[in-house]
């Protein structure tokens, strides 16, 4: 899960991270005037919104006075940023930056441990700089449950800023992110840019955390945080019932058992010609109910033409789908074509379950499925 | 020959009076797989499939033997049983559970390194020596014994190609499922090396899917230390960036991990890779001159 900037400052302040103050968020242009009010003094209007580019998409805007904080923050309220609606913005103090600099931390999977990434280039896209001058960012791994001691802060952070005294600061950011990052069970911990001011102060100006989606369970406060509005409603009723299900553009909607074997069908889809309306996951358990809602999400998608079952049974119980998906076309009374391959675990009498039913297309291996599919979601085109 | 796992494989189930760990008991009892014990704490005494529980891993292993372990335990307690099953002596753990935090995996994996035992998993089916053993939940059924290793990052789309071969008349010497967290104990290198030490195995398919470096890895130690073919497939080639597609590990974060990178990786290792999951049969039946 991805919490907006102004949530993840929050949880900077909280662990002793500084970040500009008086900086709140606001869902109106007229709840954006009265904080810049308040601040008083020019400030800067940010797109709270789940995507990278927000600066070059127009979301982030300076704005002198009350009045023009107001202008901007209407204007920025009406964008999509990749997609996305922008319904917050964060007003924040502008600040005179003598420095920008990059900390992040990210999961090493190779190493098995999270590692600490600095530059004295920041401000820009991290992954540039990684590419063209890979020198120029430092690198640590450190062991969360041991914690990062305060003497490899202090080296790290010396690579970065040659200047002791502000270094000193830097470093103690770095300790604070590094405790932040092992407490919320985060997967990615990032601050770009981390500014100097003139006055030498470290500041946190963005805020960036990804939490792990299997740790959530031990945060119920931040759990809280999740923003209704990033996913669509058929992603959050998916959740609910234990569904992986994330929306695409194309018009054949899919239904697999397992991650991998249902990306290997989007994919196969796609090579035949044609284009997948979602990914989604029914997971490893028999329930009937969980098909049941397949169908119901996938059908109120007004792009989907055609319906693809690729069910590999293994935990998962053919007759059971069977049954979900003779239940779900009654409940929805869907009229498009739906394609079904079952193979595995309790195969015929799922299918005996299917022979009563009508307007199913059966096939027997994932190509043919998949071909007959694409055919009648452009029959249907 | 086979590898990881044999006939003379004792494994001991942790949480055995579970749902899926009763269910999965007997369907690798059915196989032939040797369970001699189950650990659910507090039911020591009892017994479920007659097979004999204790409250402790410790105490299962005194009693029967057991040498592999297999964990199907909730997450909040998945990865404390992994230490629990290597503190008392078993060699290979092997954990089924999805959903453990990362967080809770980092720690125990160098203490699981320093003792010497093999970790498979989290977040996978497990494993199968066709005719011998199986440990985990693969459906037993569509296997069959032969000279093809396969191992993969992901459970159903690994049943679809072992079915595939199966139907094509090519059996497996030992089938893997890694897992698709981002941190798991045995890795595709880690399986490439055992396969090609594998008398039995002549050829190995590898499923890798988007997110990580893992399959890069392993195209280039193909590249310098494996005699035996490779056939591989990537899975995700559709998948939107930035977006979790299932499993844990499973994402292209910024711009990295995408099935065409890992395609060109294996290539550039003088790996065949599949297009499509049912060029793979026809593509292992090149590699071993069939």
């Amino acid at each position: 899960m991805n919490i907006h900037e102004y949530q993840a400052k929050q949880v900077f302040l909280k662990h002793g991270i500084p970040v500009p103050p008086g900086g709140e968020v606001a869902g109106t242009a007229a709840e954006a005037e009265a904080i810049a009010a308040k601040i008083g003094g020019p400030v800067v209007v940010k797109a709270q919104v789940h995507s990278g580019g927000r600066g070059k998409a127009g979301g982030v805007k300076l704005a002198k006075t009350a009045a023009e904080a107001k202008e901007k923050a209407e204007a920025i309220l009406q964008l999509h940023i990749q997609g996305l609606p922008v319904r917050k913005v964060l007003v924040a103090p502008a600040l005179d930056i003598a420095h920008e600099y990059y900390l992040g931390i990210v999961l090493d999977r190779q190493m098995g441990l999270p590692a600490i990434m600095i530059s004295r280039e920041g401000g820009v896209e991290i992954e540039e700089v990684a590419r063209t001058k890979p020198e120029a960012l430092h690198k640590l791994h450190f062991d969360p449950a041991r914690g990062l001691r305060p003497y490899e802060a202090r080296q790290l952070a010396a690579k970065a800023e040659p200047d002791g005294k502000v270094a000193g600061k830097i470093a103690r950011v770095i300790e604070k992110l590094a405790k932040t990052y092992a407490s919320v069970d985060a997967s990615l911990a990032e601050i770009n840019p981390l500014i100097q001011t003139p006055d030498g102060d470290i500041l946190a100006l963005d805020a960036k955390i990804n939490l792990d989606d299997n740790a959530l369970y031990r945060h119920p406060d931040l759990e809280a945080m999740r923003d209704p509005d990033t996913e669509t409603d058929s992603e959050r009723v998916a959740r609910d019932m234990g569904l992986t299900f994330i929306k695409l553009d194309g018009s054949i909607g899919c239904v697999v058992n397992g991650a991998g074997l249902a990306m290997a069908t989007m994919d196969l889809v796609k090579h035949f010609g044609g284009d997948p309306a979602n990914f989604l996951d029914i997971g490893g358990s028999s329930n009937p109910d969980k098909v049941v809602t397949a169908i119901r999400i996938i059908t109120e998608d007004p792009n989907v033409k055609a319906i693809l079952f690729n069910i590999f049974g293994g935990i998962t119980r053919c007759d059971d789908v069977a049954r979900g998906l003779v239940e779900g076309v009654k409940q929805t009374g869907v009229k498009l074509p739906i394609v079904i391959r079952l193979v595995g675990t309790n195969e015929k009498e799922g299918r005996e379950i299917l022979a009563s039913a009508s307007g199913l297309h059966p096939a027997e291996t994932m190509d043919d499925a998949v071909k007959k599919v694409v055919e009648l979601a452009g029959a249907g085109a | 020959m086979s590898i990881l796992i044999d006939e003379k494989t004792k494994v001991v189930v942790q949480g055995i009076t579970g749902r899926d760990g009763s269910f999965h008991t007997k369907a690798m009892k059915d196989y032939g797989t040797n369970v001699v014990a189950g650990v659910t704490p507090g039911k020591g005494g009892q017994s479920i499939h007659d097979i004999p529980i204790y409250d402790l891993v410790s105490e299962a292993v005194e009693a029967t033997g057991a040498n592999t372990a297999v964990i199907y335990v909730p997450p909040p307690f998945a990865a404390d049983a992994v230490l629990e099953a290597a503190h008392a002596g078993v060699k290979l753990v092997v954990a089924i559970t999805e959903g453990i935090p990362v967080m809770d995996m980092i720690p125990i994996m160098p203490e699981l390194k320093e003792m010497g035992v093999r970790l498979l998993g989290p977040n996978c089916p497990g494993l199968i020596s066709p005719g011998k053993s199986k440990v985990g939940i693969l459906p037993g059924e569509i296997h069959k014994p032969g000279p093809v290793g396969v191992v993969s990052r992901s459970g159903t789309l690994t049943y679809e190609m072992v079915y595939q071969l199966t139907r094509n008349g090519i059996g497996q010497s030992t089938c893997i499922g890694i897992g698709g967290d981002p941190i798991i104990g045995t890795r595709f290198i880690d399986t490439l090396e055992l396969y090609e030490k594998d008398p039995e195995t002549k050829a190995v398919v590898m499923i890798g899917e988007i997110g990580g470096n893992a399959e890069e890895e392993a195209a280039r130690f193909v590249q310098e230390k494996m005699t035996k073919p490779v056939v591989g497939f990537i899975a995700g080639r559709t998948a939107p960036p930035g977006k979790r597609m299932g499993h844990a590990g499973a994402i292209i974060s910024g711009g990295k991990g995408t099935a065409d990178e890992k395609t060109a990786a294996l290539e550039a290792a003088g790996i065949k890779v599949a297009r499509i999951p049912s060029e793979v049969g026809g593509l292992i039946k090149e590699a071993l001159g069939l």
